[in-house]
């Protein structure tokens, strides 16, 4: 008995180490993306200007070739054509080669991270999502795997690595400092299998419409970018070097929308889950707890962005708003309602 | 500035919107069932104001509520009025929050009483957003239902004129005849799942009705979700319970401590039931900064159905309730019931019980009330009444540490003080009385010897005794008490199936892309038949290009590119920019 409690502190102790050990290789790949993003800007592409006002030819990629007849695509109606930066490297070697260090770096924060993560579960034995402490850490591990996916799938995702690097520092910077709790076992209210499924959709939706987030975000500034180009003004220097490098608005707007889109039902399906649970733990499946309105009001606010898309006059820059918006609702959910409010969900030790 | 350009940017994409349906045609129409859109600045040019009678008003309204802005409108106050029920307590959640917060702010309370924002949930406001939306739901779904069976029924609509308008297209020369092109066309298709039928020179197709069907399913689910919300509260039953270990409950509406039910809930529906309490087990963190954390709550239970059913047992944890046809029994809280016995002078005894008291904080220090009403005299011979106000701590720090404040929640060091007081417990004067507490206004408290009030701690087996012969009060031991919620929520089985559905029906909506492909086969006239070919789908897609290439290579194995063809031929001409969009450029 004493030993198995012995173990288990060694356990959740090696899990802190490799937290800290975690943002350390965290740290060093966000000055690689810096160096990438640094290095990139020496780059001479200017490619969205030329595309917009016209001059010269966009190097966007050839038609899709499957082999056999060659497919010819067209961008819808009323959409700009404008090629994707060439991203945050701009084309560069250096740059290039940061960014590769960037996101090995990330590849190891990341399996570094999720060793902690492991580690904690086994020393709590039980799923390691109790506290806001392991929300916040399983919370990034999840984000960052989730950007890697993305990658590995060959998407053109990396002009996001430097957004969620200095996020994830931030994310486990509140996490070790303020919401630290020591490792210990549940109280009986979250003693159910449903904390699992509840719990860990809740994480992975609210880890990748943080990715869809960030899209949406990024959007928004190169749009403006874009839609000053085309009317001839001059973007500042700043905004020239970092948004021309950036996929053009209208890919940026629609990776975000696949994501939030994609992440939707599942989000649907955590409530209910959590509605199941309320059930059995409560005595009634929905009670108007706060957690459980701001959860309700995260979904209506994504269906609210969800119908915006498909209402003439909403899509677009408005549209964006919403899912900004949306995010903020779930946000607050996770941090606001934790700290402000006290209700049914009890966080040990936020 | 950014404003003006989103403007612009939005009269642009309108005017390209409007050139493309006039460019497609019918061959884009209907790829889904969204209401058309009013453009608002149609209405303005007729000042907004429709110039009819009332029917035309009714008209315009219907026509307002139940398109896609209102809709859009509705939802996001939906989530804006739902805010405040999560920041001020809530009657439903929290009838003493809501006490303590009155008491507190004077000045807001009945400003947010007029406006219900301590019931927001079923206050008349938040009601009629719902329903507005609700109705404009109905109001959105039954002509796209109908419109939906309409396009099913249909056949998918021919070719547009120039096919290499469209968001991928494709095109070669062959040797094979254009039916041949058409049979082999349509046999692919079809193989594909394709709904597909020749039209003129072309072949035409469309696949992904799902697209549609889901979400018509969500919608109707959603409507199926807040009626069987609606009909759980209207019937739903709910009671509580405190039961000390060794006793019983059975499942009818005298037994409960309190009572709730919807307002077309009628008593006699109660399932017959009983059930005895057992044993209550809890446990508690040892050691550790979570010290004195619960780990087990266990009601063990002997349970038996209808009047004199077979007895069974069961344990109920806090995520698993007992579960009597229908009607579940939840373990809510639990405390200790100090046993006490009561002597008169005479050492008769005259109570015996345990007396369950209220927890106060998380080490369950407790408080409550001793009433013996009937059976005690005084020395004289008089009938009198006895009340005693109880404190108890499960862990007793130790005599001279000051507080009666519980170290630790498990009964491990259980101490017992209580304040004797005699006279009458103004229980016969008809106002409903609190168990737990004492009105003192009719009491007199005992003195000791010195003349103060005589209070006294008991550790297990003290005995305090009551001064001149008046008797003695002895603390037996501890029992644990649970308080169980009996309650009754009929249409959760329908909730659910509309939640199933809801999120069934949103898979396909948001993963299933609805989309058309055309085939168009013509003899020119060296002869030779080009083939064209061209998808379109209701939003851009990645998938859209790949589809249309796999389509294009086996139908290209079918009726394969002559040798001898025009180089410029595949060349889709001078209008096609010769750049792919950005969406060809994606993975
Ligand atoms: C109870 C509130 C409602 C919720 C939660 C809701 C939710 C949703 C969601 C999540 C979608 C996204 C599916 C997609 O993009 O394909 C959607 C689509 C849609 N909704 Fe609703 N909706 C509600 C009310 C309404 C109402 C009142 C209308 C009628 C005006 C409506 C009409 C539509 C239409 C036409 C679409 C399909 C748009 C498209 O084709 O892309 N909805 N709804």
């Amino acid at each position: 008995m004493n030993l198995a409690a012995a173990t288990n502190e060694n356990l959740a102790h090696t899990s802190n180490v490799l937290i800290y050990s975690s943002m350390a290789v965290y740290t060093l790949a966000f000055f690689a993306y810096i160096a990438e993003w640094v290095f990139g800007s020496r780059s001479k592409v200017g490619r969205t200007a030329a595309a917009l006002s016209g001059e010269g030819t966009a190097a966007a990629a050839g038609p899709v070739v499957l082999g056999g007849p060659t497919i010819v695509t067209r961008s819808a109606a009323g959409t700009r054509d404008v090629p994707d930066g060439p991203g945050a490297s701009g084309g560069t070697y250096r740059g290039d080669m940061w960014g590769r260090i960037a996101i090995s770096l990330t590849v190891v924060g990341f399996l570094v991270e999720a060793c902690g993560v492991i580690a904690r579960a086994m020393s709590v034995e039980r799923a390691p999502w109790a506290n806001m402490y392991e929300f916040s850490i399983t919370f990034s591990t999840v984000a960052v795997g989730a950007f890697l996916v993305l990658l590995a799938l060959g998407k053109n995702v990396r002009w996001m690595g430097l957004a969620l690097v200095t996020t994830v520092l931030l994310d486990l910077g509140v996490a070790t400092t303020t919401l630290y709790t020591d490792s210990d076992q549940l109280v009986p209210a979250l003693h159910s299998y449903w904390l699992w499924i509840h719990v860990s959709t809740a994480i992975i939706c609210g880890a990748v419409f943080y990715l869809g987030a960030v899209g949406t975000l990024l959007y928004l500034f190169r749009d403006s970018y874009e839609n000053k180009i085309a009317q001839g003004g001059t973007p500042g220097k700043f905004a020239r070097s970092v948004l021309d490098r950036l996929p053009s608005a209208a890919s940026l707007d629609k990776f975000s929308y696949r994501i939030n889109a994609a992440v939707f039902p599942l989000w649907t399906f955590t409530i209910i889950a959590g509605a199941i649970w309320a059930g059995d733990a409560w005595g009634r499946y929905w009670g108007w707890d706060p957690k459980e309105t701001w959860s309700f009001i995260t979904w209506v606010a994504y269906a609210c962005y969800l119908h915006a898309r498909a209402t003439a006059g909403w899509k677009g820059r408005k549209a964006a708003y919403l899912a900004l918006i949306a995010f903020g609702c779930w946000l607050f959910n996770y941090y606001g309602v934790n700290i402000f409010i006290t209700g049914k969900h009890s966080y040990a030790g936020v | 500035m950014s404003k003006l350009n989103s403007t612009d940017g939005r009269a642009a994409a309108r005017a390209a919107e409007e050139e493309r349906d006039g460019e497609l045609g019918a061959a884009g129409a209907r790829l889904s069932t969204a209401p058309r859109e009013e453009r608002p600045d149609a209405a303005t040019e007729t000042g907004g104001v429709p110039a009819m009678g009332v029917v035309g008003w009714v008209r315009w309204f219907w026509r307002q509520l139940t398109s896609m802005r209102v809709a859009l409108i509705l939802l996001f106050l939906l989530s804006l009025g739902a805010i405040p029920g999560s920041l001020i307590p809530q009657t439903g959640a929290d009838e003493l929050k809501v006490q303590t917060f009155k008491a507190a702010h004077t000045t807001v309370t009945p400003i947010y009483e007029k406006l219900q924002l301590f019931d927001v949930y079923s206050s008349v406001w938040f009601s009629a957003i719902y329903i507005l939306l609700f109705v404009s739901l109905i109001g959105c779904i039954v002509p796209r239902t109908l419109q939906f069976v309409g396009q099913l029924r249909g056949r998918p609509p021919g070719a547009p004129k120039r096919l290499d308008r469209l968001p991928a297209y494709t095109t070669w020369r062959t040797g094979a005849t254009p039916e041949e092109v058409h049979g082999a066309a349509l046999s692919l298709l079809r193989r594909r799942r394709f709904r597909s039928h020749v039209t003129g020179s072309a072949v035409a197709a469309e696949k992904g009705y799902l697209r549609e069907a889901g979400n018509l399913i969500f919608h109707v689910a959603l409507i199926v979700m807040l009626v069987a919300f609606a009909a759980g509260q209207l019937f739903k039953s709910e009671g509580g319970k405190l039961i000390v270990e060794g006793d019983g409950f059975s499942n009818t509406l005298p037994q409960y401590d309190d009572f709730r039910s919807g307002s077309l809930y009628d008593t006699d529906e109660l399932e017959p039931f009983s059930f005895t309490l057992d044993k209550f087990v809890s446990t508690y963190e040892r050691t550790g900064p979570q010290r004195g954390t619960a780990r087990t709550f266990e009601a063990h239970v002997t349970y038996a159905r209808g009047a004199d059913g077979e007895e069974k047992k069961d344990v109920i944890t806090v995520n698993d309730p007992l579960e009597v046809d229908g009607t579940k029994v939840y373990v809510i809280s639990h405390g200790y019931a100090p046993v006490v016995t009561v002597k008169d002078g005479s050492g008769k005894q005259i109570f015996k019980g345990a007396v369950p008291l209220l927890p106060r904080d998380a080490n369950i220090t407790s408080t409550g009330a001793i009433k013996v009403m009937d059976g005690y005299r005084d020395k004289d011979g008089e009938r009198d009444q006895l009340g005693f106000q109880a404190f108890f701590v499960p862990t007793f720090a130790g005599a001279g540490n000051g507080t009666m404040l519980s170290q630790f929640p498990a009964p491990d060091n259980p101490v017992l003080a209580l304040n004797a007081l005699h006279g009458s417990l103004g229980v016969d004067s008809g106002l409903p009385q609190n168990v737990y507490q004492l009105d003192t206004t009719k009491l007199k408290p005992f003195k000791d010897a010195d003349g103060n009030d005589l209070k006294q701690r008991l550790a297990v087996g003290d005995t305090m005794n009551l001064p001149d012969g008046a008797g003695s009060v002895t603390f037996e031991g501890v029992e644990e008490w649970a308080s169980f919620q009996i309650s009754k929520q009929p249409a959760s089985g329908w909730a659910l199936t509309g939640a199933v559905a809801a999120i069934a029906g949103l898979a396909g909506s948001l993963f299933i892309q609805r989309r058309r492909v055309w085939v168009r086969a013509v003899r020119g006239t060296d002869g030779v038949t080009v083939v064209e070919m061209a998808g379109l789908g209701r939003s851009e897609s990645a998938k859209l290009p790949e589809e249309l290439s796999a389509l294009a290579t086996a139908l290209y194995d079918r009726a394969p590119g002559v040798l001898d063809h025009d180089p410029t031929a595949t060349d889709p001409g001078p209008d096609v920019p010769a750049a792919a969009s950005a969406e060809g450029a994606e993975k």
